[in-house]
């Protein structure tokens, strides 16, 4: 862990920075450990926010930081959909990479949000090793 | 026949009345023949119904042979008054008689006044003429009936009377029939409107586990790993990981377990059964479901929620799936509120939802508040009342209200209570006692 925080700091090798916003809390375990070995060789680094609105703060606070947002669509407050709407009608820089999870045969969420401007899709439930992939052609 | 009219006679008298009490003996004994016997060939007779006439001993007999058939097995007559006038050949004998009839336990008492004239024919009184009638019943201008036609009217009226309560009993049961289906068709409704927040909720905890399984299977493999490596110290963190995943797994099962159990007690025809319940529990299930289920029906539409539960409520006895039906109820329609008013409001109108838990000492308050539009103040009082709903023709069944009236009120003996400013809010309180 202290390994891959010196990296990040010191700028030596490209990182990811992933934005996973769900109000399932549990996502953060899961990702953690999903993703242990792509975090421990400072490959990723995660952060996590439990609603819309925390996650707004966070990319208000953090420029320039996160490439990719992974979002749920269905959360109490502001919804994913409305989450997406506001990244991409607000100037983010650089423009972060949006993912959107929709549930499984949820035309209407994946048209909206599409429409809504969003970089790429999963459905839930999440295959890992699918979004492994995607994140791996990304960087 | 009993005699308790107890009058002095002379000789005379005592031979007209030994006749005029056999005469009416031998109708008591319906023996017709004898009582004909003390009659004349020319008797007449008038009856206390108005076709009750005899212009002769023919149709007199006639009418008596009639007469004798209507009586009930068991019947009484009881001389209760007797007056004799003496005029010449002739004799006038007044009674006042009581008829007690027996029709199978029901007893009909009825008073008849009677004047018998006697003529004196040689050696022996003979009666030529009777009149009855029903002083105390008379009424003007209707056709009143000898107690026999009128015990007849009476079992046909019970008659009738048991007909129609037959009916009014099958109408009964069909009305409550019809009742049961529409509850059923109410629950059923409420359960449709929810079965895609119920999959929403479902699908997420058996990601969960399905994750979790998963990631175990590699963390069980990169133990092994380790193991082999002799690092023991990395070996033990994983097994602690896979532990806490275990742990997670677990959990998210009962989760939707929960939820399962939860469909299916609301579908249920509820057999009103209580058991300790955790309300708080019942309170965030409920939340959840009406949520995901509203949300399911609208995408575009999105609510702040609040929950705020008292810790360390006791567990009270309810019927739980009861009270999960007036919760999702109440719930229901206060997201339906709020979504109302964002259509109207827009933009700068949050919508939010606050259902709060709180220990009263011997009752547990439940409160749902909206900031949605409120109940108007001219249908407040009708809002309890079966099938009464503001809601447009085919959105509401009118039923949800008075249903959770019904079970908080008549099957846990708590309060359901509403306060509301039109436009502004609208928050219903339940109170549910409970014995410690």
């Amino acid at each position: 862990m202290l390994n891959s925080e010196l990296q990040y700091h010191l700028n030596i090798e490209p990182m990811m920075k992933i934005l996973v916003v769900d109000d399932e809390t549990d996502v953060q375990t899961l990702f953690e450990q999903r993703f242990r070995r792509e975090i421990k060789n400072g490959e990723m680094h995660f952060d996590f926010a439990f609603s819309g609105e925390q996650a707004l703060k966070y990319l208000n606070e953090h420029e320039q930081e996160a490439v990719l947002i992974l979002s749920d669509i269905n959360m109490p407050g502001m919804s994913g959909l409305e989450l997406l709407g506001q990244i991409k009608s607000k100037y983010f820089k650089p423009p972060p990479v949006v993912m959107m999870i929709t549930a499984y045969g949820d035309a209407e969420n994946f048209n909206t949000a599409k429409q809504l401007g969003a970089d790429d899709f999963l459905t839930k439930p999440v295959d890992f090793t699918e979004l492994k992939e995607k994140l791996k052609t990304l960087i | 026949m009993k005699d308790n009219s107890n009058i002095e006679a002379n000789e005379t008298e005592k031979q007209v009345l030994l006749v005029h009490d056999a005469f009416w003996k031998a109708l008591g004994d319906r023996d017709v023949e004898k009582r004909f016997s003390f009659c004349a060939e020319s008797i007449t007779f008038i009856g206390s119904a108005l076709n009750e006439k005899a212009a002769n001993r023919e149709e007199y007999i006639a009418i008596n042979k009639k007469g004798v058939q209507q009586y009930p097995d068991k019947f009484e007559m009881t001389i209760l008054w007797k007056r004799i006038t003496l005029a010449g050949d002739f004799a006038i004998v007044e009674t006042e008689v009581e008829w007690e009839m027996n029709f199978d336990g029901r007893i009909d008492k009825e008073m008849l006044r009677n004047s018998v004239v006697l003529k004196k024919t040689g050696d022996h009184w003979l009666i030529v003429h009777v009149h009855g009638s029903m002083p105390d019943y008379r009424l003007a201008g209707q056709n009143y009936m000898t107690n026999a036609e009128t015990s007849k009217r009476n079992i046909e009226l019970e008659q009738q009377v048991f007909q129609r309560t037959k009916e009014l009993n099958k109408t009964i049961e069909i009305l409550k029939s019809t009742q049961a289906q529409l509850i059923q068709s109410e629950k059923m409704a409420s359960l449709g409107e929810l079965t895609a927040g119920i999959a929403h909720e479902i699908q997420n905890p058996l990601n969960f586990v399905n994750n979790f399984s998963e990631v175990n299977t590699e963390l069980i493999d990169e133990m092994k790993e380790e193991f082999s490596k002799g690092n023991t110290t990395e070996a033990v963190q994983l097994a602690e990981d896979i532990k806490q995943n275990n742990e997670k797994i677990s959990f998210h099962g009962k989760r939707a377990d929960s939820i399962v159990k939860g469909m299916l007690q609301h579908s249920r025809n509820s057999s009103g059964q209580k058991e300790l319940t955790d309300i708080n529990n019942l309170a965030d299930e409920c939340l959840r479901l009406s949520y995901h289920g509203f949300r399911a029906k609208d995408h575009s539409f999105n609510s702040k929620t609040e929950t705020h539960f008292e810790e360390g409520l006791p567990d009270i006895q309810v019927a739980p799936q009861d009270i999960g039906r007036v919760l999702l109820n109440l719930i229901t329609n206060s997201f339906y509120s709020v979504a109302q008013k964002r259509k109207q409001v827009g933009e700068g109108y949050e919508p939010m939802i606050e259902v709060a838990t709180k220990n009263l000492g011997n009752a547990i308050e439940i409160r749902v508040r909206d900031n949605g539009n409120g109940v108007p103040q001219k249908v407040l009082d009708k809002i309890f009342q079966p099938f009464f709903t503001t809601k447009p023709t085919g959105e509401g069944t009118g039923l949800g209200l008075s249903m959770s009236y019904e079970i908080i009120t008549k099957g846990h003996g708590g309060q359901l209570q509403v306060d509301t400013q039109e436009g502004e809010y609208a928050e219903f309180r339940i109170t549910i006692p409970f014995k410690h």
